[in-house]
């Protein structure tokens, strides 16, 4: 069927749920509301309240009861209705869930997959627009996913909710009613650590992730016109993070490009560049480059596009690296 | 007057009944013209939100949370306060703005996608709109406690939802206000729903109001459609707080008139039949038939208060869209109290970039 990422996040869980009577999904609104977004439409009157459950506004409790819900075997999908509002549930995040396999030497572990949409370009109040992927990112034991396609979403996610480890998916709001793409009806796993090219090219390679593969195609469309050929590769999980994929890219192609909506300092562009150096520093032509998020609080509404890394942008960059 | 009303035998203090009239004893006898303020007051927000929610529909104005129901809550407490007092709103506050004087030019900025419009004007005591739910309530503390280190015969007002009353940082923060009793009057608008999730879902206890009983201090609850019964509630844990006799906790009780935002469909978990008879508690008109009662009202005054607020609200309008958008720098130059040497790089790059421009 041909549907929105909301729509093939809302079939993962659907199918999951049908499939696995341990997976409960809770959070804000996600029950009669079907959710903020409508990513859990449905659900509600398909499975019980029991199962969908609308909770208090209390974040660290619906992380934190979560994690209790696990050591009764649950697979608990706790919601958070924004990244921008999963602060209050960091502690339970770093301190527990993603220890407490470490720290009972494998007794316990968190299988939770924390849904939370994020990023900018949706034109949002404040707190609504953030990308602060790498804050989880650094955090050992935890897995940090972001689909960029409706396809991906559903693949990704059902391999989310059958992962032993826990995981934090992150669903950039700007896609999920972006685009349409077909999405297979059945069940099937996108697996995790593993990044995909998305688009082949021999002068450069595109590092990017969620939001950013849109924006990136356009400028490679646009660099294609220029005789440029942008090869893209999509991260897909981030943490842990698929390393090969985009080694072997830039080792084909001698260039590489990281975009991402996060600042750009200790963004995830950084570890990036870092491991390019480490492994492919012979086969480099140029510096690994980086077009960001600027290092500035995200702007409101009105100065939004000054903040979020267009094709533009991006082409700029594109033409630097071809100088060398 | 306040523990006249006990919440855990589930008394509200109410001073107006739906029929405008004044309950003997409980009337806090405001002189007329100041009845009269707090009645333009109410019409003024009620106009300035419609306005808003026009404006959003036209794409002129963003997402935005409307007050609409909410009038006698923050018109009657922000008419109690003092210019001294500090106030820690939240994000649906319309009422409490224009009472407190905030330019309402500057609020339509904000609401328009600029964070100019957040910079309070000097002189007045009123924190950034607090988005993140409940976060206000433990700052609005710390306020109280520099206000008590000062030495300051001043009280720190906050404001917050139902559904912030299940956040830890309420928890916390009523709770510290009780330990080291705080000069606070916190203000739950319990407007019976946190988006879609009903009231009944963020607490078991009957009340909100009882919640202070268990940090150690008074809580009350008032009708929240009851300017009078706000003010008067309001006015009395006012007066607490600022002679050092400790924190006060009102829940207001009142009910949300409009959608949660622009984005929101509350006719998705509402019936149509809930809100009509809301609709039968309106706040301003239960206070038109009280001043109608004293006299003070009549067609002829209520043309000339919704001509004066039609036009405060479009000089408003038009002031908010003279206002030009911000710069690079703007965005740029409040990260740090000195620029990083990255920074200025990154927004002499901008600069550039959209010199040639592009975006
Ligand atoms: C910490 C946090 N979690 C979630 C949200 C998203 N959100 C915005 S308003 C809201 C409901 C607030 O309800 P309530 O406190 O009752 O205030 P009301 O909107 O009814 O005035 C939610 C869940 C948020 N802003 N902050
Ligand atoms: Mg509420």
């Amino acid at each position: 069927m041909i549907m929105t990422m909301v729509q093939a996040i809302n079939q993962a869980l659907a199918q999951e749920m049908e499939r696995d009577d341990r997976i409960i999904v809770l959070g804000q609104d996600v029950g009669r509301d079907g959710g903020v977004f409508r990513t859990t439409e449905g659900l509600f009157d398909r499975f019980g309240p029991e199962r969908v459950m609308d909770t208090p506004l209390s974040e660290s409790a619906i992380v934190g009861a979560s994690i209790g819900m696990t050591a009764l075997g649950l697979r608990p999908v706790p919601e958070v209705q924004f990244m921008g509002f999963i602060y209050p549930a960091f502690n339970q995040i770093v301190s527990h869930v993603a220890r407490l396999r470490n720290r009972t030497r494998g007794r316990f572990t968190v299988p939770l997959t924390i849904r939370t949409p994020y990023g900018a370009g949706v034109k949002a109040l404040e707190h609504h627009s953030e990308s602060t992927e790498a804050l989880f990112c650094q955090i050992p034991g935890l897995t940090v996913v972001v689909p960029s396609s409706p396809y991906d979403a559903k693949g990704l996610l059902i391999a989310s909710l059958r992962s032993d480890d826990p995981v934090i998916f992150l669903e950039p709001t700007k896609l999920y009613r972006a685009e349409k793409q077909e999405v297979p009806e059945e069940p099937y796993e996108v697996p995790l650590r593993r990044a995909a090219v998305v688009r082949e090219g021999k002068d450069l390679t595109i590092i990017a992730w969620g939001a950013m593969i849109p924006v990136a195609r356009q400028a490679a469309a646009a660099a294609q016109a220029e005789g440029i050929g942008a090869e893209i590769v999509d991260l897909r999980t981030l943490s842990p993070m698929d390393r090969e994929t985009f080694v072997a890219s830039v080792r084909k192609t001698g260039r590489a490009l990281v975009v991402h909506e996060a600042p750009k300092t200790c963004g995830l562009g950084a570890e990036i560049a870092a491991t390019i150096g480490e492994s492919a520093l012979l086969s480099l032509d140029a510096p690994v480059l980086r077009v960001t998020g600027q290092d500035i609080t995200v702007p409101l509404p009105k100065s939004e596009d000054l903040y979020y890394p267009g094709p533009e942008r991006i082409l700029r960059a594109i033409r630097r690296l071809m100088e060398y | 007057m306040i523990e006249l009303f006990d919440p855990l035998k589930g008394e509200r203090l109410r001073v107006l009944d739906e029929t405008g009239e004044a309950a003997p004893g409980l009337d806090p006898g405001l002189p007329d013209a100041e009845l009269r303020a707090i009645y333009e007051r109410m019409l003024r927000t009620r106009t300035a939100d419609a306005k808003a929610l026009k404006l959003q529909r036209q794409g002129r104005l963003g997402t935005y949370p409307p007050s609409r129901g909410h009038e006698a809550c923050q018109v009657g407490l922000a008419s109690a306060m003092g210019r001294d007092d500090w106030f820690f709103p939240y994000f649906r506050d319309l009422g409490m703005y224009i009472t407190l004087g905030y330019p309402l030019a500057d609020y339509y900025h904000l609401w328009m996608g600029n964070e100019a419009g957040l910079r309070t004007p000097d002189g007045l005591n009123i924190y950034p709109i607090a988005i993140p739910v409940g976060s206000q309530i433990p700052q609005a503390v710390g306020a109280g406690l520099a206000a008590k280190y000062r030495k300051l015969r001043i009280a720190v007002v906050t404001t917050f939802g139902d559904g912030a009353t299940s956040e830890g940082d309420f928890h916390e923060g009523l709770n510290f206000a009780g330990v080291f009793r705080t000069p606070n009057v916190f203000v739950c608008l319990n407007n019976q729903f946190a988006i879609s999730v009903p009231r009944a879902r963020q607490t078991a206890a009957a009340t909100i109001a009882q919640k202070a009983v268990a940090y150690g201090f008074p809580g009350v609850q008032v009708d929240g459609n009851d300017v009078l019964a706000v003010y008067a509630a309001a006015r009395e844990a006012l007066a607490n707080a600022r002679s050092g006799q400790g924190p006060t906790l009102i829940e207001a009780y009142t009910y949300r008139m409009g959608d949660h935002t622009t984005s929101d469909d509350a006719a998705r978990y509402r019936s149509k039949e809930e809100v009509q008879e809301w609709e039968r508690r309106d706040p301003i008109l239960r206070f038109r038939l009280y001043l109608g009662k004293k006299g003070l009202w009549d067609e002829a005054y209520e043309k000339t208060v919704q001509e004066s607020a039609a036009e405060f609200v479009e000089k408003a309008v038009a002031e908010a869209e003279a206002r030009p958008a911000a710069t690079p720098e703007d965005l740029f130059t409040y990260t740090y109290a000195a620029m990083p040497p990255e920074l200025e790089a990154q927004l002499a790059e901008l600069k550039a970039f959209l010199g040639e421009g592009r975006r």
